[in-house]
């Protein structure tokens, strides 16, 4: 059971709502994950609109608990307003936290983040924060009040998979009692389960389902990776060896030279 | 009275920001507001005069990653 803020969630997969072709084959997909958290985010209503209100309807009714964010943020203040807004729009105090430092990698800007983060968390709000893979960074973070944090591993929606497992093995060791979630650049259900496998307590992803051939499909698959990099993280990894080791016994074996 | 709503040059008569959204039709269920940078609790908002010039953000939920 995954455990964040005090609150326990079933599923280590948390799926982002975004880019799917249609309102149905994103519901299709949540509900084929069997995930609990889903991100949503917020923006300009247009005068005379209804879509921000059909679209919460469609996320009330699948029942899963909602992770707003702060997507598209560049400044601390736009961030900090935007998690304002999206607590009294969304009633939760969770906040997925980001705030972009580069416009081509959407590479976070942890400085921004460091003191967003903090200013958040001085006004009650469970901050979930978008980071990098820096250990230093995870530290402030932490002294700034967050009780999770989200490092990515390669950038958003880039579908590259892990690109440094040995930063994301030394985060996982200096942060041994902090939940770990994997929030950007994983692409591929066996890229989820290799960060589950170095022991993260969960993975966060959109488009790698959002732009599958089949959706739902795919979010099943992330969510079946996600439970097998689990089992075999908690089950205990051969560590790799550089010689070849015999798994058949060579004692008792017949002579006939 | 003229406004900035959504970053669009407005003119109107509503006096509060609970009456522009009226005038706007928009459906007040679904909003989160802003007035100058500051958030307008919904509760806040018939009680919220508005000022020649105000910058007003008006939000809705979308689809988020």
């Amino acid at each position: 059971m995954l455990e964040v803020y005090g609150e326990q969630i079933s599923s280590r997969l948390l799926l982002g709502t975004a880019q799917y072709p249609s309102p149905a084959i994103m519901a299709d997909a949540v509900q084929a994950s069997g995930c609990e958290v889903v991100t949503v985010s917020l923006r300009r209503e247009m005068a005379g609109n209804r879509n921000g209100g059909q679209f919460w309807e469609l996320i009330r009714e699948l029942g899963v608990r909602v992770l707003p964010n702060t997507a598209g943020c560049h400044s601390v203040k736009e961030a900090v307003t935007t998690a304002q807004m999206a607590r009294e729009l969304f009633g939760t105090d969770w906040i997925k936290l980001e705030v972009i430092g580069h416009h081509d990698t959407l590479q976070p800007d942890v400085f921004g983040l460091v003191e967003a983060a903090r200013i958040l968390s001085d006004e009650g709000f469970k901050v979930f924060p978008y980071t990098t893979d820096d250990l230093v960074v995870g530290e402030r973070l932490l002294g700034a009040g967050c009780g999770v944090l989200m490092p990515w591993c390669a950038p958003i929606g880039s579908a590259r998979g892990p690109a440094n497992p040995e930063a994301l093995l030394a985060m996982r060791a200096e942060f041994s009692g902090v939940p770990l979630i994997v929030d950007a650049g994983l692409g591929r259900p066996s890229h989820a389960a290799m960060v589950m496998e170095l022991g993260f307590d969960a993975v966060l992803l959109n488009t790698a389902v959002a732009k599958a051939g089949d959706p739902a499909a795919m979010a099943e698959a992330f969510g079946e990776a996600v439970e097998a990099g689990r089992k075999a993280f908690l089950a205990g990894l051969l560590e790799p060896r550089d010689m070849a080791v015999p798994s058949t016994p060579v004692i008792g074996k017949a002579v006939f030279e | 009275m003229k406004l900035t709503v959504n970053g669009e040059a407005r003119q109107v008569t509503a006096a509060t920001l609970a009456a522009l959204l009226d005038e706007l039709d928009y459906a007040p269920d679904f909003l989160a507001t802003a007035r100058n940078g500051e958030v307008v609790p919904a509760a806040e908002r018939s009680g919220c005069t508005l000022k020649d010039g105000d910058r007003i953000e008006i939000l809705s939920p979308m689809q988020g990653g």
